[in-house]
């Protein structure tokens, strides 16, 4: 645990050298393609009080100032199966994108869709020496939360305290300097396996980059796809990628579960290369151009020409009408969202006070989409494109970049986790000079 | 048919990767794009100029062209006219400038040249400039002759300041200037003047003034006759004598000195002669008184 925790402590620091220095890159590596934006900060520090425990990791304006996507390769199911060749994709996207900056960068935040998230809510509790909380007070309490047993090779991605507590007050964002007798938290914990982490952080050190962060893509999603009432009332972000579906629960601007379903574009592009019998990469066209998930009475005049290299005149003649392709498509569609339902239902997402879905990824680039889903899932969902920021090219404003989008928004305004406070003193080794700094500074 | 060949890999290689990150990095930029032509420039000159024979080879064709240039007929100085000095004078500046006609303007040192010319006691001031056409031309006031000084060795004009203006044989040469004598005697030389000029009716007897003790004046008149004046304020002790002279006819007695050192005692001193005669008389009138 500790391990882990000083090396989250490195990248928040290496975050803050690469805000010192000005630029930092993100990279969104997905399985059907890998995106990086360069931003510089160029903003004095701006606070914003107002959400989590007041900013301790530093905010910034920011302006991307180079984008590039490449087609990913070596990657499924949002892990790293090939460390070769994602190394290789990710060193095509760097390059293209420091050539558009005309900028070295050293610092990289990185997200990931795969690696089989699970949330966990842990609550702790601890009763104050002194009846004003500080910020040892906070770590205490954060190091008192009961961590339940994460199962063998998981790893902490996330941990974010939700909610403080003093006595009877709950909901509180900020206790410092509150007074009470009793202090409580909650806090959300994502795990990932450890192995797809490390392959991730591997493949980026073998690039020459530091990694200046690391997150989950469902939770990076959320950030720049919820508005800000959604994010506040709660809502979940359903992010349809290429090989996963990442699934993110916000409430008063936590995320407080995360998940991710093991499906997704590339499964459609599957079933229709089985299906059509025709190669992966001219399936992929005949979805993005003609794909779609409600047939109707024209559907079944519009003929779609396959086409196709086999050399066998008759096969590469063959037409398709776009009902047949609807009726490839619509069958995973709803295996998808039925999945995506079922770990709604195990969030418990029913009883949240608003109940609004938002689909984004660029699996919801699929026309009709949004009708389908609210079959599914409920109600009141809607299509999400990421928020706009400051010198976003127009070709990365669509919904397929919104992870690479909020990862600019947890660069530029992270959102504090556990490894922002202070270490209890209890916890230092017993040598430390700190420690009895400290004792000095509270005893004299 | 499609070609077999594999289709090219997008991805930049490991050291392709590298070197691109390497290019964007400003310092390593500015490096290759400027210091390193800076540093092949400055190596090549270096060791090109290395060799000895390239050096003296510059350094020759440097004298020479800075010589056909100053060698110009143009440039060139032929003639020395010296203005407003003496024939005597003239001779000795142009022996003792020695200059080497014809010379490049841009060898002559003006101000050395200057220096060299003012050193001549004759010569009180001197303006050298370069005329168009190659003419030095060298502008001189000359001192004038004021007074004769006869120091210990030698006998010099001396212009009114007390300047040495040059040595003469005899003085007879120069007659009608004043003579002064006595150690120093030239650095009082403007007092001299002021009492030559208030003499008067004595101008004619005077031979000469003595410089006392480098602090006041002896006149000498003839028939051995001396004005012993004061240190300060000579000249109207010398106007007292001459009023008493005019007067009375002092100095027309058998008097040897008459001493105005002290102004409220004023002092004759008679010649031997005439102080027995006084002797006598003063008996006589003596005796006859009594008698």
């Amino acid at each position: 645990m500790t391990d882990l925790y000083q090396s989250q402590r490195a990248m928040r620091n290496m975050r803050k050298a690469a805000m010192q220095r000005g630029v930092i890159a993100v990279l969104d590596v997905g399985t059907s393609k890998i995106a990086c934006l360069i931003l510089r900060f160029d903003g004095p520090e701006r606070a914003r009080a107002e959400d989590g425990v007041g900013p301790l990791a530093g905010q910034s304006q920011f302006r991307v100032i180079g984008a590039a996507t490449t087609r990913s390769r070596g990657m499924r199911f949002g892990e790293i199966e090939s460390l070769n060749e994602a190394e290789r994709a990710i060193r095509t996207v760097v390059q293209s994108a420091q050539k558009a900056a005309g900028q070295r960068v050293d610092h990289v935040i990185a997200c990931f869709s795969g690696a089989e998230p699970r949330s966990y809510g842990l609550a702790g509790e601890h009763a104050l020496a002194d009846s004003v909380v500080t910020e040892q007070d906070i770590a205490r309490v954060l190091a008192a939360c009961d961590v339940p047993d994460l199962g063998e090779g998981r790893e902490v991605l996330h941990a974010h305290p939700v909610n403080f507590a003093l006595d009877h007050r709950s909901g509180l964002g900020d206790p410092r300097g509150q007074i009470g007798h009793r202090l409580a938290c909650d806090m959300h914990l994502l795990t990932v396996e450890r192995a797809a982490v490390e392959c991730v952080l591997h493949c980026l050190k073998r690039c020459d980059l530091e990694v200046a962060g690391i997150a989950s893509s469902a939770y990076a999603a959320g950030l720049s796809a919820l508005v800000e009432d959604e994010q506040e009332l709660g809502a979940a972000c359903v992010d349809m990628g290429g090989g996963a579906t990442g699934l993110s629960i916000y409430i008063k601007k936590h995320m407080i579960y995360a998940d991710s379903v093991r499906m997704g574009g590339e499964h459609i592009t599957r079933d229709i290369s089985m299906g059509l019998s025709v190669p992966l990469g001219i399936a992929e066209r005949i979805k993005t151009v003609h794909g779609g998930v409600h047939a109707t009475g024209a559907d079944d005049r519009e003929m779609i020409e396959i086409g196709s290299d086999s050399g066998d005149w008759e096969k590469d003649r063959r037409t398709v009408s776009r009902t047949e392709l609807i009726g490839i498509m619509r069958p995973r569609v709803e295996e998808i969202l039925e999945e995506v339902r079922a770990r709604l239902d195990v969030a418990g997402f029913e009883h949240l006070p608003s109940q609004q879905i938002v689909l984004t990824g660029g699996g919801s680039l699929i026309p009709g989409i949004d009708s389908l889903a609210a079959k599914i899932l409920g109600q009141r969902v809607r299509l999400g494109r990421p928020m706009r920021v400051q010198g976003l090219p127009a070709a990365a404003t669509g919904a397929s970049f919104a992870s690479a989008v909020g990862l600019c928004l947890f660069a530029a305004n992270p959102q504090d986790e556990w490894w922002d406070f202070e270490i209890p003193a209890e916890r230092y080794p017993a040598r430390s000079v700190k420690r009895v700094f400290r004792w000095f500074r509270d005893n004299w | 048919m499609r070609p077999i060949a594999p289709r090219r890999d997008p991805a930049p290689s490991r050291w392709a990767y590298r070197w691109h990150r390497l290019w964007l990095t400003p310092l390593f930029r500015a490096l290759v794009r400027v210091g390193l032509p800076a540093f092949v420039v400055v190596f090549s000159a270096g060791l090109w100029i290395s060799d000895e024979g390239r050096r003296a080879l510059i350094t020759d064709q440097f004298t020479a062209t800075r010589d056909a240039v100053q060698n110009r007929p143009e440039f060139m100085v032929n003639l020395v006219a010296i203005e407003g000095a003496s024939p005597v004078l003239a001779d000795a500046l142009r022996r003792d400038l020695g200059l080497e006609l014809p010379k490049s303007s841009f060898d002559l040192d003006l101000a050395v040249a200057r220096d060299q010319v003012e050193a001549f006691d004759a010569v009180e001031r001197a303006d050298l400039r370069i005329l168009s056409g190659g003419i030095l031309q060298i502008a001189v006031t000359e001192r004038l002759p004021a007074l004769v000084w006869r120091s210990e060795d030698a006998l010099q004009l001396v212009d009114a300041n007390g300047h040495p203006v040059a040595s003469i044989s005899a003085r007879a040469l120069r007659g009608d200037l004043p003579l002064i004598a006595g150690a120093s005697a030239n650095t009082a030389a403007a007092e001299a003047l002021e009492l030559v000029a208030a003499a008067g009716p004595l101008t004619a007897r005077i031979r000469g003034l003595v410089r006392m003790g480098n602090r006041r004046w002896d006149i000498v008149l003839d028939r051995d006759q001396r004005l012993l004046l004061p240190a300060d304020n000579p000249v109207r002790a010398l106007q007292r004598i001459i009023a008493l002279d005019q007067a009375e006819g002092l100095l027309k007695r058998d008097l040897l000195a008459v001493d105005l050192r002290n102004d409220r005692r004023p002092t004759l001193r008679l010649s031997p002669e005439a102080a027995q005669s006084l002797r006598q008389t003063k008996i006589t009138e003596t005796r006859g008184g009594t008698l």
